[in-house]
Order: structure tokens, then sequence, then C-alpha cells
């Protein structure tokens, strides 16, 4: 019984959660004795919100197995719904915490209703299809938002599609600009949001995996057909991944767009969708610490000690996406993997003893 | 084959001529295939297949290379859609419905290139084998709830005793992806059989395995079928354990039934020799 | 005149599917041998349309002699390409060999960054700015136009004759049916395998003169989008055929122009990839494809 109350894996998620936990506490230390130059802390958000769109997508490509280009869609859908409702609702609820939680809520449920439209449809494909259909509705959900129009006036929100001109009365502001996007927004996210949106993320994720829909949900990405003969309904399960992944992108991009003066559709391009699969892959499918870890070191070297070569930066990226697969996928390097990882060898050592 | 000491019963023909066991007689059959076929293309891969099994018989689906075995295993199991008859499970029609729906219904299968969830450990195989015997919501699952770990208590119990059926417990946290060959045949029957069917089929399940291990699994298939109370249908290419543990057995040609029988029919059949061996008379023998 | 507009635009849409065609003959043919999406083909048009670039406008040379080493350069990439990036994921699932190549794509936009500069480049005419006048001078139709139109059919015709007709062809059949069968008949599967990459990146080269003959901005990312347009057609007119690559081009040029003309031009490319979507999802095989199952 002591081995279901506390197994290997549940050990691991608690380191997770550890490592989280105390990264925050040390960070918050640094940043409110002022050890922290303010280049840094203004960084501090944005990487949270990288670190909940890498455990996104991680759970759509690493757990379900099924390859997404267009997840920064739904980060923009959070984005623009979770900042438009925080602007709009600036008289009625003064508090800014409170129209961050509402934002942030707004936005993962827009992005899950996104998720679902989009989920419907497209996950009846497989493989290349079904990634290249993403980034079809990626591009799609790009150029609805960068043609969209939203303000208010006395009346209430009016929206408007390819035409400025919606008509606002007297007062009236405009909130969704079209290609200029959403400027002025007063940056409401903080650090300890984007902390409890991740530790949120990594507990729903967890629980989820070791769980008898994240089993079903890991089988059909092992193998599809085996999982329908054993009963299991694989739109549903396919569906629910998605859709929980949509949610969190679009938490994560409520959350982003908080910490923004401006937010355009164009930052939610097909290039983000990359940067975040670089971060999802490099720190190993289905591996939610490793999707931390790339996210954090990714994001914020470039924005800091690297600078210089930023230029450089995509490049890199580049080849590490390059290298990363050759390394991982290659029988050579993976013989010499499994030589190195000891439980490996023990599992076969034990099963030889028992024959 | 005495060591497989399972009643035998006096064999008796059903109406589509196949051979049910007389223990089964007054209990509705499990499987009854009528004028089943698919065509693939200009292809007839089954056609008219007709077929019944009992309520606890061990049946066996055997033919050359090409004869179209799997593809009955595919039909019954909705992986392919018939083009023509029906299928009856316990009596009921299982047209329109979906593989999952099936297996839910009570058929249960492995696969003759094993097709287990590799990257999982083997106790999670079994259970996900138990996605439908011991359900609770996604939400129950994130929250925690105590229907979580009440449910979960039951399901790592019922893997742990599906597993102790092939001495496999002490496997459970091993990855599936690898365990030694035989293994992971025992884990696909294991997984099957956790889905409780009420037939299991399974594809060359003696595949790959020395007459030693041959020996073991056909005790064990009979065992299942005793403790479960469950038919088995198999496609085997090793005749000992086809003619050993199989009471009906049905031969399959180029998609076409050429016989149907007791191991004794079978052995004896002149159209089921010449399928195997070629007419006499071209054989250069 | 309307009709005479609508003429224009069917025209202008045949010239960009001619474009696309070409473009999604070489991922067709990628696609139906090595069964992997080539996201670096969009990649490299924009190699070729540079190379073609520096020759014709820095050094000055024939055309014909930029055309030609466009080719050359973009051969010699996708060969490397593939014997580099591809080759050794032979047996690596689809996602990996998926995401290598969305690498390689990344790896030339930015590796073109770096050497280019993202500096918009005006690509010369390098067919003129004449064009034949029809109509009685109410419709022009410019010589790059007709180039496009009739360099899209001659490849058309030659790789259909080419997989029928010759040795090396068949052998490209025969790996996209089975690989292992066409290694047990003698043939070499690798160096078929590089043949095709090898075609299909001169394919690649020659888009990417004709794409900027007619829209000459060039930059490094010139190439991405034409590239998932050409992938929409292929799997509009059914992966792996050649007929259908052409047919679904074609089509995806005119549907983009016509959107653009006559609904709005910045949804054009949302429209073109609502059409990917619909054709997907009611005809998973394109209009040309053939099924195929999974073997249980």
């Amino acid at each position: 019984m002591k081995r279901l109350i506390m197994r290997g894996e549940t050990r691991k998620n608690f380191i997770t959660y550890g490592i989280v936990i105390i990264a925050y506490v040390l960070l918050l230390v640094l940043s409110s004795t002022g050890m922290m130059s303010s280049a840094l802390q203004g960084l501090l958000v944005p990487t949270c919100t990288y670190i909940i769109a890498a455990l996104s997508l991680n759970l759509t490509v690493g757990v379900l197995g099924e390859l997404s280009l267009g997840h920064a869609g739904f980060m923009s859908v959070g984005a623009f719904s979770g900042v438009t409702v925080s602007m709009a609702l600036a008289d009625v609820v003064p508090a800014p915490w409170a129209r961050m939680v509402l934002a942030i809520v707004v936005g993962a449920v827009l992005a899950a209703a996104a998720g679902f439209v989009v989920g419907i449809p497209v996950l009846r494909l497989r493989g290349d299809y079904l990634a290249i259909v993403t980034l079809a509705f990626g591009e799609i959900i790009k150029t609805v938002v960068t043609n969209l129009y939203v303000g208010k006036d006395s009346s209430g929100l009016r929206l408007g599609f390819l035409d400025p001109n919606i008509g606002l009365g007297q007062g009236g502001m405009m909130i969704v600009n079209g290609p200029n996007g959403i400027s002025g927004i007063k940056k409401l996210s903080t650090f300890t949001a984007g902390f409890l949106v991740i530790m949120l993320c990594l507990i729903i994720i967890f629980n989820m995996v070791n769980s008898r829909s994240g089993r079903a949900i890991m089988a059909l990405r092992d193998n599809r057909i085996a999982a329908e003969s054993v009963g299991i309904n694989v739109t549903k399960y396919k569906l629910m991944a998605f859709v929980v992944s949509a949610a969190m992108a679009g938490a994560a991009g409520a959350l982003y767009g908080l910490s923004q003066n401006t937010v355009t559709a164009n930052k939610f391009d097909f290039n983000t969708s990359i940067l975040i699969l670089v971060f999802v892959v490099l720190g190993g499918l289905g591996n939610m610490r490793g999707s931390i870890i790339a996210a954090t070191v990714l994001y914020i070297l470039p924005e800091t000690w690297l600078r210089q070569f930023s230029d450089y930066r995509m490049l890199l990226y580049a080849v590490v996406l390059i290298v990363t697969m050759l390394v991982t996928n290659t029988n050579k390097v993976r013989s010499v993997i499994d030589r190195l990882l000891p439980h490996k060898i023990k599992a076969r050592e034990e099963e030889k003893e028992h024959v | 084959m005495s060591e497989f000491h399972f009643e035998k019963g006096k064999m008796v023909p059903v109406p589509s001529h196949s051979i049910i066991p007389e223990r089964d007689l007054g209990k509705p059959p499990v499987l009854e295939c009528n004028h089943l076929g698919i065509d693939f293309g200009g292809l007839r891969a089954v056609d008219d297949f007709n077929f019944t099994i009992g309520k606890t018989e061990i049946a066996g689906l055997i033919g050359p290379n090409g004869a179209g075995k799997t593809t009955v295993f595919n039909l019954l199991t909705k992986v392919y859609a018939p083009t023509r008859g029906t299928i009856l499970l316990n009596g009921m029609d299982t047209s329109g419905k979906t593989t999952a729906q099936i297996n839910k219904m009570g058929i249960a299968r492995t696969f003759q290139n094993i097709r287990l969830f590799s990257n999982l450990s083997v106790e999670d195989n079994v259970k996900i084998g138990l996605h439908n015997a011991y359900k609770y919501s996604a939400l129950e699952g994130v929250l925690r709830l105590p229907s979580y770990w009440k449910k979960e208590k039951a399901a790592h119990e019922r893997a742990i005793e599906l597993l102790s059926i092939f001495k496999m417990e002490y496997m459970a946290d091993w990855q599936a992806g690898n365990l030694p060959y035989g293994a992971q045949r025992r884990l696909e029957i294991v997984r099957a059989l956790a889905t409780n069917p009420c037939l299991l089929l399974l594809d060359e399940p003696a595949a790959g395995m020395n007459p030693a291990e041959t020996a073991e699994l056909m005790e064990n298939i009979v065992k299942i079928r005793d403790m479960f109370q469950i038919a088995v249908l198999l496609i085997e290419h090793d005749m000992k354990l086809v003619m050993g543990i199989c009471e009906g057995i049905c031969v399959l040609n180029f998609g076409q039934v050429i016989a149907k029988g007791t191991a004794e029919d079978i052995r004896q059949n002149p159209t089921v020799i010449e399928a195997y061996l070629g007419k006499r008379g071209a054989d250069p023998c | 005149m309307v009709f005479l507009s609508f003429i224009n635009n069917l025209i202008n849409g045949v010239s960009l599917g001619s474009v696309y065609a070409i473009i999604a003959l070489g991922y067709t043919m990628v696609y139906g041998i090595a069964k992997m999406l080539n996201f670096a083909h969009g990649d490299i048009i924009m190699v070729g349309a540079y190379v073609c670039f520096f020759m014709v406008s820095s050094f000055g040379l024939n055309p014909v002699f930029g055309i030609l080493s466009a080719i050359l350069v973009c051969t010699v990439l996708g060969i490397l390409i593939e014997q580099l990036a591809y080759k050794p994921l032979r047996q690596a699932n689809s996602l990996a060999v998926l995401i290598t190549a969305i690498g390689v794509s990344y790896f030339l936009q930015n590796a073109a960054q770096l050497m280019w500069t993202s500096n918009p480049r005006i690509f010369p005419a390098i067919f003129g700015n004449g064009g034949l006048q029809l109509a009685g001078g109410q419709l022009m139709v410019p010589y790059k136009t007709l180039v496009t139109i009739g360099v899209c059919v001659i490849i058309m015709v030659g790789l259909i004759l080419f997989t029928g007709k010759t040795r090396t062809g068949k052998a490209m059949r025969a790996c996209s049916e089975d690989k292992e069968a066409a290694q047990l008949m003698g043939i070499n599967v690798n160096r078929t395998i590089s043949i095709t990459f090898a075609i299909g990146s001169a394919l690649a080269a020659v888009a990417g003169v004709l794409l900027c003959a007619s829209y000459p901005k060039l930059i490094p990312t010139t190439g991405s989008m034409p590239g998932i347009k050409a992938f929409t057609a292929a799997v509009f007119g059914g992966i792996g055929s050649i007929p259908g690559a052409f047919l679904g081009g074609i089509l995806l040029g005119v549907i983009e122009i016509f959107s653009s003309a006559y609904l709005s031009t910045e949804l054009a490319n949302a429209i073109v990839f609502l059409v990917l979507i619909v054709v997907l999802l009611v005809k998973p095989t394109g209009l040309l494809g053939k099924r195929t199952s999974e073997k249980v």
C-alpha cells in the first residue's frame, strides 16, 4: 500500500512543486530587498506566462502526443479577451487584483471555448495533418483578431469586424483597435499571480496524468488502436486534453497581456508558437519540470546576459531543436542513454533472475 | 494432450454448421456471425463468414497466411466496418458500434503485432484496461476527492490480482515497452481481461514462443476460460496448441470458410489438407 | 469592365496557383516517398530566390545563369539537409521528424536573416515588364505570367513522365509503396530518397524565382507562407499525387486571388486556410488522393 501512496512518480511531482515554490520565494526576497535589477523584475511575469504556455503545450504534445503549431492563437484569445474585460470593468470592479483574476478566468474560459471549437474538427485528423491544421487555425485566429474592433461607451460594449467605425457614442473608448491591438493597458498582473497560476497548472496536470483520464490520454498517445480496443473514447479524451491545454494557454495570455503596455495580434504569431514548442522539446516531451526550466532559461538568458547575441537567438533555438531531436531519437544515442540510466538495467536483470 | 484436462463435452453442430460444446447448449451463444463479409476494393477479403461460439468455448480460427483471419478479428471489433452481414454479441446486433463500444459490449482482443502502451508501467497498462470498470470523472481525479482514492485503490488491487494470473505482480512498476517478448504478450492478455469481456480474441498468442512457453500458455488459456467463464477465440499457426485446446475450429482460406468442426474433423478434412499442403500429385515429395 | 477584371483575376490566380503547384509538387514527392512533411521546403524557395537575386543584381549575370545557379545551390542544400537532419531519423516517430523539419526551417530563415539581413530586396524583373495585349489592348497578360504557367505545365508533365517511364522514377514509386520491399528488390532506398529531395529542392528553386518575378519583395521569410500554402495545395489535391498537387495548387491560387479581389484582402490568407480545414474534414485524402489505412 505504501507504494500507492508515494510512488516514484508522485515523489518527482512533489520535487517539482518544491522547486517552483523555492524559486518563487527566492526571487520574491531578491526583488523586495532591491537586489534584483528593474530590468530583470520586469521579466518575472512574462517568464511566468511562458512557463504556463510551455506547460500547457506539453500537455498536448508530450502527454497527448499530438503536435500543435497554433498554441499562440489560444494565448491570443486569452490575452485579448482578458485585457478587454479588465479594461471594460475598470469602473465596476475597482480592486486591481479582482480585475486581474477576472481577466485570467475570462481568458481561460474563452480560450477553452476556442480550443473546443478548433478541437472538434481538428482532432479527427492525425499526425502531420493535425499539425498543419492547428497552424492554420493559429493564423486564422491571428487574422480575426487583427481585424477586430471593440469599444465601450455608455450603452455597453460595441464590436466591429474589418470596419473601425463601430459607432461609439459620446465619451466612448476604443479598447481593441484592429491591427494596433490594445494600448494603454494597466499592468495588473503580479509575480505572485504568475506563481499561483503556475502552481495551479502543475497541480491540474500532475493530478490529471495520475488519474483515470490522464492514463486514457497517454494510452491514446502510445497506441490509439489498442486504446480503442480497451474501450477508451478517443474523441472525448483527445478533446479533454486539448481544451484543458487551451484554457491554460488562455490564462497565460491574459497574464501576459496585463504585464505589457500594448498587445497586438502579431505578438502571438507562428514564431511564438514555435518558441513555446522549443521550450517543450528542449525540456523533454511530457516532462513538466523540464518545460519550466527550459522556458525560464531560454526566455531570461537572451533578454539579459545574452542581449548582444540576440541576433543569433533564433538561430541557436533552431540548432537546439534539431540537435535535441537527433540526439533523443537516434538508436545509437539511445542505447548510450539506456546504459546510463541504471533503473532500466536493473529491470532487465530482475527479469533474468525470475526466468 | 492429456495434461490439459478440461471436460470436452459432446460437440454439437448448431445451425451455422459450427460445433459448440454440449455444456454450452441451452445457453445463448456468445457470438453469432451471419454472412459476414468485407471487400477491399475489388478483393473479397472475407466472404460469407458464418460462425457461432458457445458461452464458454475455446474456439480456433486457422488458415494459411493471408486467409483473412486477422480481418475477421478486425470486423468483430469494428476496426473495419463490415460490407455485408451481421454480428450478434450475446444476441445483440453490433452494427454501427465503434471499437470502444464493442469493447464495452464484451469483446476484448490482443494484437498480432503487440500493441502495448509502451511508455507506461505494466500496472498502468492494466489500469487502462480497467478504465470502464472503475469510473470517476476527470474533475474528481484532479481534485483528488475521496472517490478518487477509493476507486484508485480498488483498481490497483484488481490490477495486481489480474497480473497474478500470469505471476507478473512483481513487474507492476516496470515500463511495458522494456518487458521481454513473452511478458509483453501475456500483459496484452491481462489488459484485455481487465476490460471484463465475455469473448476474448487472441491473435497468434503463441507467436515467437518456444515449446515450453507454448505449453504454459495453453494451460493458462484454459485456466482463464475456467476462471472467468468466458469464451475464447484464437488465431494460431501452432497446430499443437490449436488441436490441443480448441473445441470448435474454423478454417479460412482466401476469405472463405473451408471447414468447421472439432480438432479430429479438421485433421482429417481433405480440403484443409489441400489448403495447407497443396494438391496431392502437385506435391513433388 | 467587370468581365475583363474577372478574366484578369483568373489569370493572376492561375499564375499564383502555378507557383503553388510547383512548390506543392516538391512537397508531394517528398511526402510520398519519405513520408515526412518537409517544413523547410518553403525556405529552400527563399534561398533559391536570394541566390538568383545576387547572381542577377549583384554580379550582373544573365538571368538564365541566375536560375541555373539557384537550382544548383538548392539541390545541394536539399541533399545536405536530408543527409544531416532527416536521414538519421528514418526510424524515428513522425513527431520527432516534424519537429526537426521545423527546426531546419527556422535555421534557414534565421541564417538568411544573419547573412542577408531582413531588409527587403527588390527582385529584378528577369522576364521583362512587357506582356501580351489581348481584347484590343484592354487586357494585358505579362510575360512573367505566361512563363510561370508554361513552366508549371512543363514540370508537371515532365514529372509524370519521369515517375512513369524512367528506372529512377519507378524506383521512387516502389519506395513510396513499400520501402522494405523495394530494398529487397535491389533498389537503393537511401539514394532514391536523396534523389527525391534533390528534385524537390530544384523545383523549389524554380518556384522561388517565379514567385519573386511576380511578387518582387524578397525577405528571409518570403518562402514560409507560400510553403505552407503549397502544402495546403498538396493536401487539397491529394498528398502523394502529382496531378493532384498541380490541380490543388491552381485551385488554391485562384481561390486566394478571388477572395482578396471580391471579399477582403485582409482575410485572403484566412480563407485559404479555411479551405484547407474544410477539405481535410470532408475529404481527408484530397481531391485525387488514394485512401490508405493503418494496418492493424
